[in-house]
């Protein structure tokens, strides 16, 4: 009954692709994939918009939206009917192929990434051998959609705001890809479905998750930043938030174009997010023994949730980070960070999992972070200032 | 530089977030209009023209001496007096404003007319709600909007409004008691101008009939003097008496 | 196919983007931040002409909330310039009022009582209060903080802004200060709710300080962005915290002692760098001297009256001569210049605006900085356009 719920998506597909003639059933069995997924997460998508407007309200000490539905949980739906009425204003000089598969690229390109991600045991829509060297290959491919809409615009600020989100996004692909490869290391293989089961089973009370070694936690948290980095969103949403000032690559969209870039820059916060948990949080694995009787892909959703609640909650704390302060620390911070990490990853083959592996690694990593903190992050040091009082 | 500025801001807005669902004072929103803030007991929006008893034409007590509208600081008030007058509380008869218009959209509120009213006639309104389709002709708000009863300005004013009551019964009854005064002192002046013309007329008989009308005329304007006294309290409705 | 060519300038509504000429290696680009702008604190517009992202020259430009106010003060009396005076700065109605009414008291020779002084101090300290958290909540939103500080913020004022429409009947427009004295009395339980508000106060101040003043992102995006060294402070002008950040100490109200301020004991906070972090931190730091004030206050408050008996509300005309009123307002001197020829209007009447001077000092302050930081050096200086342009 416990493998029935589990692999309930698995058997469905199965009989439902039996029922099909034999010449099609490659052609469903692929859509079969991919119809849940976009189904999913535009469901995960229109949920998080309201989530996070109503996080934040209550963050904020008001209510969020409530008026459209009971506690407005409609809302996201009033917010999609105003995206698609709106009148698509293209203006005169763009470059009108460029303008209109901008965003759908942005969409097409996250789309992809979701491919090798496993939701559940047996549940992954291309079982690859380098699953992970196909995400991020994919997930780049987003910015050259960010570029082509800056690009289409013909106008000089536009173009300059487009540069400087991608150079924002490109600095933030290193720290990205190197804090993963101690997975990687220790995992010995690329695909993300082996990296799952490598994380399998308990020693003690904890989880073979990576996030519970010295190198797999400070590897999470560079990778949380690094993908927040990229998703563009808070605390490193200048090129965004920026556009009141300078334009942004997105101002010449308006209606459902503009609709279609956020559901592009939503849809990769997720995708990053579900590869963390894939790589460090142990994907669908439960994390307390007594409870693996609840259907795999329910964890992994369940931690999908954590870790949007935890990016709405960053948000909503955190003021923003100047250009040229994003790129000094993603240059100056990050990457000799993600560097050290990865050289404690490596002697945490040789010293094993006890309490040497802790006490070499954790404190290799943790002298590099408060060297490398008080020194470099933001670009100079800050004492702490005391004011003087006249009487 | 460590974070430590973050971790702690983070753990400032959860509290918050949690606070939210279980205190007071962290979820401050009053949804409007579903739920109201009550007015304070001083707060103002707009004027109004106070009227004593029932009818707001008899009992107005603006008697359009325009220092109001000469006051305003915007110049939001148009009066045009009447030819005609009526009796005011004390009965004594005033003018009284034909046309009384006040323009809300150029109105401040600023209360400058209720401190310079002589005769506590206007008063600030604490109604905001005051959106109207036209945008002209309907903030515009003739005499017939504006007065409002006395009972009206308790409710809203309670303190104010029981105040200028007190101090409008003490004047009227520090012009009774100055009136009877009056009276009593005509009646006393009277007497004793008919005992002197009475001495006088004794002391000269031969004057002749002259002296005697004399002390005749003191008497008859005495005696309409004392007929109208009692009749003056009874035309007047006695405000304080009236108030809940 | 429709004309788009109208949609094209319509659809960067904010700001007008020329080339110019090449000068030396790079061409300069100058940015008009035009008056509808959501960070710039109402109808102001800034030219700023950039070389690559630095700032190289900025002009501001303001005007748009011109509402004649001195010319309206003219023709009217003295009186009913009162209530144009809280629409000066419109965050604090009381301390304008307070400002004003100083001046036509030297002018006309009208002391207030003992207890009209106190209550003025109150209501100022209070009115202090409410300027810097709409300070800091608004400097942190320009920042990008989604937010969150501002409605911390915000939450707080609320209860000050009650506390004002208890006593004046209106939040923001309070016309409550009279020339010998204040309009009404304080109500009963007046200051048993203010010393509520205010034994809350210390614990927003802390929980603010955990949220956001040890922030690392606030202290790099602020500390050395926006110095107006010492010298440059004191030549152009510059009044209030923007002027005790840069290490000036002149505070009015220790400098004239107004009032009753010489009987309360209370420090003077000065910065040292003059950044935006300083102005931020000095206000930050005024608060909790605010506080004292305002606890000493409402505990020595005597009874008494509260206008000066010779005071006239109608007829008022002071002796021919001229008078200046200043006070130490939450954003810098305020004063009020008065001539009076005898007759129920003022000859001439000027107002000194804080804001004003403060920001003539914006173009140096902004030189060489990032255009980002041009947004937040204008937030510190704490700009109301009501006062800037009257």
């Amino acid at each position: 009954m416990i493998e029935l719920a589990d692999q309930l998506f698995v058997v469905l597909k199965r009989e439902i692709l039996a029922l099909l003639p034999v010449a099609i059933q490659p052609l469903a069995s692929v859509f079969l994939s991919i119809g849940p997924i976009i189904t999913v997460f535009a469901t995960l998508f229109a949920v998080t918009t309201i989530l996070e407007r109503k996080g934040l309200g209550r963050l904020q000490n008001r209510f969020g939206p409530n008026r459209v539905g009971p506690f407005g949980v409609l809302q996201p739906l009033a917010d999609g009917i105003k995206a698609l009425i709106k009148e698509d204003v293209v203006p005169l000089r763009t470059d009108r192929v460029l303008h209109f598969i901008a965003p759908v690229i942005i969409m097409a390109a996250a789309l992809l990434a979701y491919s090798v991600l496993p939701f559940g045991r047996n549940m992954i829509a291309l079982d690859l051998d380098t699953g992970v060297l196909f995400f991020f290959a994919v997930g780049a491919s987003t910015e050259l959609a960010i570029f082509m809409a800056g690009w289409s615009c013909r106008n000089k600020y536009a173009m300059l705001g487009a540069m400087r989100a991608i150079a924002q996004m490109i600095s933030y692909e290193i720290p990205l890809i190197l804090s993963t490869v101690g997975v990687l290391m220790t995992a010995g293989t690329l695909s993300t479905v082996g990296i799952v089961e490598a994380q399998g089973g308990f020693t003690g009370l904890f989880p073979n998750w990576h996030v519970f070694t010295p190198w797999g936690f400070a590897g999470f948290v560079l990778f949380l930043i690094a993908a927040t980095a990229e998703a563009n969103r808070s605390p490193f949403d200048l090129p965004e938030g920026e556009s009141e000032l300078v334009a942004g690559y997105f101002t010449e969209y308006s209606g459902f174009k503009f609709a279609m870039f956020f559901f592009g820059e939503y849809l990769g916060l997720f995708a990053a997010h579900a590869l963390a948990i894939t790589l460090f949080l142990g994907g669908w694995h439960a994390p307390v023994a007594f409870l693996d009787w609840v259907p795999s892909y329910l964890w992994f959703f369940v931690k999908l949730l954590g870790l949007i609640v935890l990016s709405i909650w960053v948000r909503g704390t955190m003021p923003r980070l100047r250009s040229d302060q994003l790129m000094v620390f993603a240059w100056k911070f990050m990457l000799p960070m993600a560097l050290v990490n990865l050289l404690a990853a490596g002697l945490w083959r040789f010293t094993g999992a006890g309490p040497l592996g802790w006490l070499i690694c954790g404190s290799l990593v943790a002298i590099a972070y408060v060297w490398l903190g008080s020194h470099m992050a933001l670009g100079k040091p800050m004492p702490k200032r005391q004011y003087r009082f006249a009487e | 530089m460590l974070g430590t500025g973050l971790i702690k801001g983070m753990a400032e807005t959860a509290r918050n977030f949690a606070g939210s669902f279980f205190q007071e004072d962290r979820l401050t929103t009053v949804q409007y209009p579903e739920e109201r803030i009550p007015t304070k007991e001083a707060a103002r929006s707009f004027p109004f023209l106070v009227f004593d008893g029932d009818d707001a034409a008899k009992g107005l007590r603006c008697v359009s001496c325009q220092i109001c509208e000469k006051e305003c600081p915007p110049q939001c008030i148009y009066i045009v007096k009447d030819t005609t007058k009526k009796p005011d509380y004390m009965g004594k008869l005033q003018f009284q404003p034909k046309i009384f218009d006040i323009d809300v959209s150029v109105c401040m509120s600023c209360q400058i007319c209720v401190e310079v009213c002589p005769f506590d006639a206007i008063k600030m309104n604490v109604e905001y709600e005051m959106s109207r389709f036209g945008r002209f002709e309907d903030l515009l708000i003739h005499k017939q909007q504006l007065a409002k009863p006395n009972e009206y300005f308790h409710k809203i004013h309670p303190t104010d409004a029981a105040e200028v009551d007190a101090r409008l019964a003490a004047e009227k009854l520090k012009a009774e008691a100055k009136a009877k005064a009056d009276a009593e002192a005509k009646v006393k002046a009277a007497a004793a101008a008919a005992a002197a013309a009475a001495a006088a007329a004794t002391a000269t008989p031969a004057t002749g009939a002259a002296p005697k009308p004399k002390p005749a005329t003191p008497a008859a304007p005495a005696a309409p003097a004392s007929v109208d006294q009692p009749a003056k309290p009874a035309v007047t409705t006695p405000p304080a008496p009236s108030t809940p | 196919m429709h004309d788009t060519r109208h949609l094209d300038s319509q659809a960067q509504p904010s700001y007008r983007v020329e080339s110019r000429g090449h000068h030396g290696a790079s061409d300069l680009l100058e940015v008009s931040m035009g008056p509808q702008h959501p960070s710039t604190h109402g109808v102001f517009r800034m030219d700023v002409v950039l070389d690559g992202e630095r700032v190289v020259k900025l002009k501001p430009v303001f005007g748009y909330l011109h509402r004649n106010h001195e010319k309206i003060a003219e023709n009217t009396t003295y009186l009913a310039s009162m209530p144009y005076t809280d629409r000066l700065d419109y965050l604090c109605s009381l301390t304008n009022n307070w400002a004003y009414a100083l001046a036509v008291e030297k002018l006309a020779g009208l002391q207030p009582p003992e207890r009209a002084e106190y209550i003025r101090v109150i209501t100022a300290e209070l009115t202090r209060l409410t300027n810097h958290i709409c300070l800091i909540g608004f400097l942190l939103q320009d920042m990008g903080a989604s937010g969150t500080p501002l409605m911390y913020a915000f939450r707080e004022r609320e209860n000050i802004l009650d506390l004002f429409e208890s006593l004046t009947g209106a939040r923001m427009m309070c016309n409550y200060m009279r020339f010998g004295g204040c309009r009404v009395d304080l109500p009963p339980g007046w200051l048993e709710q203010t010393s509520q508000v205010l034994d809350r106060f210390p614990k927003f101040l802390e929980e603010f300080d955990r949220l956001i003043s040890g922030n690392e992102i606030l202290i790099a995006r602020t500390q050395g962005v926006g110095v107006l060294p010492r010298d440059l402070a004191i030549q152009s002008s510059a009044t209030g915290p923007v002027l005790r950040a840069s290490g000036v100490n002149y505070d009015i109200r220790k400098v004239d002692k107004y009032g009753i301020y010489d009987r309360f004991s209370f420090r003077v906070p000065l910065g040292e760098h003059g950044d935006v972090y300083d102005r931020y931190m000095v206000r930050v730091l005024e608060m909790h001297e605010s506080l004292g004030i305002l606890k000493k206050a409402i505990q020595d408050i005597p009874p008494g009256p509260i206008v000066d008996p010779k005071a006239k509300i109608r007829g008022f005309r002071p002796k021919a001569g001229e008078a200046y009123g200043r006070i130490e307002g939450p954003k810098g001197e305020l004063g009020f210049y008065l001539i009076s020829d005898g007759s129920p209007n003022p000859y001439r009447y000027r107002v000194r605006p804080p804001s004003l001077i403060n920001l003539t000092a914006l173009e140096d302050m902004c030189l060489g900085q990032t255009i980002a930081d041009a947004v937040i050096i204008l937030g510190s200086i704490d700009i109301v356009l009501g006062e800037v342009d009257r």
